[in-house]
């Protein structure tokens, strides 16, 4: 108990070292996400569009969960070596399968007749994924953000391992820290993770159509 | 864009992938401008497949089909679509747009200024029943079936198309209401006048709603094409007979109403329940219910103009 309530003074007594390791911290996971974004965004939507390829992104889904995070960076330790780099591209094939899988189902899922009824009515295939699948799509498909977010931000802690800095810098360094300096390190992580998961939440919900949210309430 | 424009079925014929018979075989057909020409079959016999073969959202594998002399295999396939609206069963409207921005969809991709759309819109809501003030901000989760059913009839009216697909529009509907949205569309096309190809499982609302019938069966075969007068007077075949039932002759008599007949004198001074607006059924029906010889019949006014018998049916039948 002594040592938990001697974590929240060495966060008042060290808060620039933990605002410092929070911003890279966030820095890294932000990349990451943003990476995993660029990268399986449109290739999800894209296959949602098309109806194809649930095969592909279950496969991955199923290889990001079956690796744990520790091993991949261990293996991309061993394939490119020590360096924010390698962190970064461990962190990302994590957020890769959250984010596909997602992507792909929250618009596979938009009801055929919608679409359809949109292709009938003339509507290019591009109008007919940005005017009706998106705007549809948009709740799932932050869902896979969402947890790609938190699972990046708790994972990031593992990139002092590999040199990549971060809050992971104090967790691992009990013998600079001491064991509050630690404790108060992981309940800032834990905290980034909650946050970023409400954060999310909060946006999921503002970006459900007003027109869906009636028809549930109805 | 012209108010209306015939379509041409010249031996079409779709036989998807993976599969050995036709779906739609040889299927040759003329809609005059203007009409409504019903699809009429069993579930899975083509009908479907014949009505988007007209706006490729199924690809003909062989034979042709035009529109206003012009084949739709030389048509851009955006610009085809977006001059023939197209209804489905559920309406298919988009649950995230507000009634005023499903009505406005075609218009929008066509980039029609916000005025010219808005005043379409406004035109569509009064015309298919539903008051622009109350119905445009609200959305189709907040309307009932028929409802929505008419904010798909405005979205596929709204750029003025020659040319409507209704995929049995009304099929998901109570009976009540489905027969009074019958009677709407009939009286909106009075005013638009746009061909119509409308598919239905239902004789009653084949003959009800098409100037032309026709009579598909399995692998989309023609077996008549006739008006809904001649379908139930003189089936092409046993099939036909029995797909129009062993009461077509009762239905024949819903085609016309008191107001064509050649009515006896009014006799006696019975208020009349009849009028002239009622089908011949209606007073058959009445004849027999109520037990009487004969029946008063009077105008929408409500005055006395004649009456009618069974005789007078049974000639007129
Ligand atoms: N996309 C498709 N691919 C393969 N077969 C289809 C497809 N759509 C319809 N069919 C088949 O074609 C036949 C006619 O179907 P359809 O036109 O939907 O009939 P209906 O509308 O009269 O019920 C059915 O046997 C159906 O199974
Ligand atoms: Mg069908």
């Amino acid at each position: 108990m002594h040592t938990f309530f001697a974590s929240f003074s060495f966060m008042t007594d060290h808060f620039g070292l933990l605002a410092d390791r929070t911003v890279d911290h966030l820095k890294l996971s932000a990349a990451a996400v943003a990476v995993a974004l660029v990268l399986a965004l449109p290739l999800g939507v894209w296959l949602g569009h098309r109806g194809k390829g649930s095969f592909l992104t279950v496969s991955i889904s199923n290889i990001g969960r079956a690796l744990p995070s520790l091993a991949l960076i261990a293996i991309f330790l061993g394939l490119l070596g020590i360096g924010f780099v390698n962190v970064l591209t461990a962190l990302v094939v994590m957020a890769v399968p959250p984010v596909l899988t997602h992507a792909y189902l929250s618009v596979e899922q938009v009801d055929p007749d919608l679409v359809r009824a949109g292709r009938g009515m003339g509507l290019t295939e591009w109008q007919i994924l940005t005017r009706i699948e998106l705007p549809l799509a948009l709740p799932v498909l932050f869902t896979g953000i969402r947890i790609a977010a938190v699972y990046v931000i708790s994972s990031a802690t593992l990139a002092a391992v590999a040199g990549g800095g971060g809050l992971g810098d104090i967790i691992l360094n009990q013998v600079s820290y001491g064991l509050s300096g630690v404790i108060a390190a992981a309940l800032w992580v834990a905290f980034l993770a909650l946050a970023a998961d409400a954060l999310f939440g909060a946006l999921r919900k503002r970006l459900t159509p007003r027109g869906v949210l009636a028809g549930r309430s109805a | 864009m012209q108010s209306a424009a015939d379509i041409v079925f010249d031996a079409a014929t779709k036989t998807y992938a993976g599969s050995a018979e036709p779906a739609v075989d040889a299927l040759s057909l003329t809609v005059p401008a203007g009409e409504i020409c019903v699809l009429l079959g069993a579930s899975g016999c083509g009908k479907t497949t014949a009505l988007t073969l007209v706006n490729r959202l199924t690809e003909l594998t062989s034979g042709d089909i035009r529109i206003d002399g012009r084949s739709i295999r030389d048509q851009d396939v955006i610009e085809l679509r977006r001059s023939i609206g197209y209804v489905i069963q559920q309406a298919g409207l988009f649950p995230h747009m507000t009634i005023e921005e499903n009505i406005a969809t075609v218009p929008q991709v066509l980039g029609w200024k916000r005025s010219r759309t808005a005043d379409r819109v406004r035109e569509l809501l009064e015309l298919v029943g539903l008051p622009h003030k109350e119905y445009a901000d609200r959305y189709p989760a907040q309307l009932s079936g028929g409802q929505r059913q008419r904010v798909g009839i405005a979205r596929a009216l709204a750029a003025d198309p020659p040319i409507m697909l209704m995929d049995e529009p009304f099929g998901a509907l109570d009976p009540v209401t489905r027969e009074h949205m019958q009677d709407e569309f009939l009286r909106l096309h009075e005013q638009v006048r746009k061909t119509t190809l409308f598919v239905s499982h239902d004789i009653d609302e084949a003959v009800r709603m098409g100037d032309r019938v026709a009579i598909l069966a399995q692998g989309g075969r023609l077996l008549q094409y006739d008006s809904p007068e001649r379908i139930l007077r003189a089936p092409a075949d046993d099939y036909v007979a029995r797909f129009v039932g062993t009461d077509r002759g009762l239905k024949a008599l819903t085609l016309r109403s008191l107001g064509e007949l050649k009515l006896d004198p009014a006799t006696g001074d019975d208020e009349a329940s009849l009028r002239t607006g009622d089908t011949l059924r209606t007073a058959l029906s009445a004849l027999l219910a109520g037990g009487a010889e004969r029946l008063p019949v009077a105008d929408e006014s409500g005055k006395t103009v004649g009456s009618v018998t069974v005789d007078l049916i049974r000639e007129a039948a």
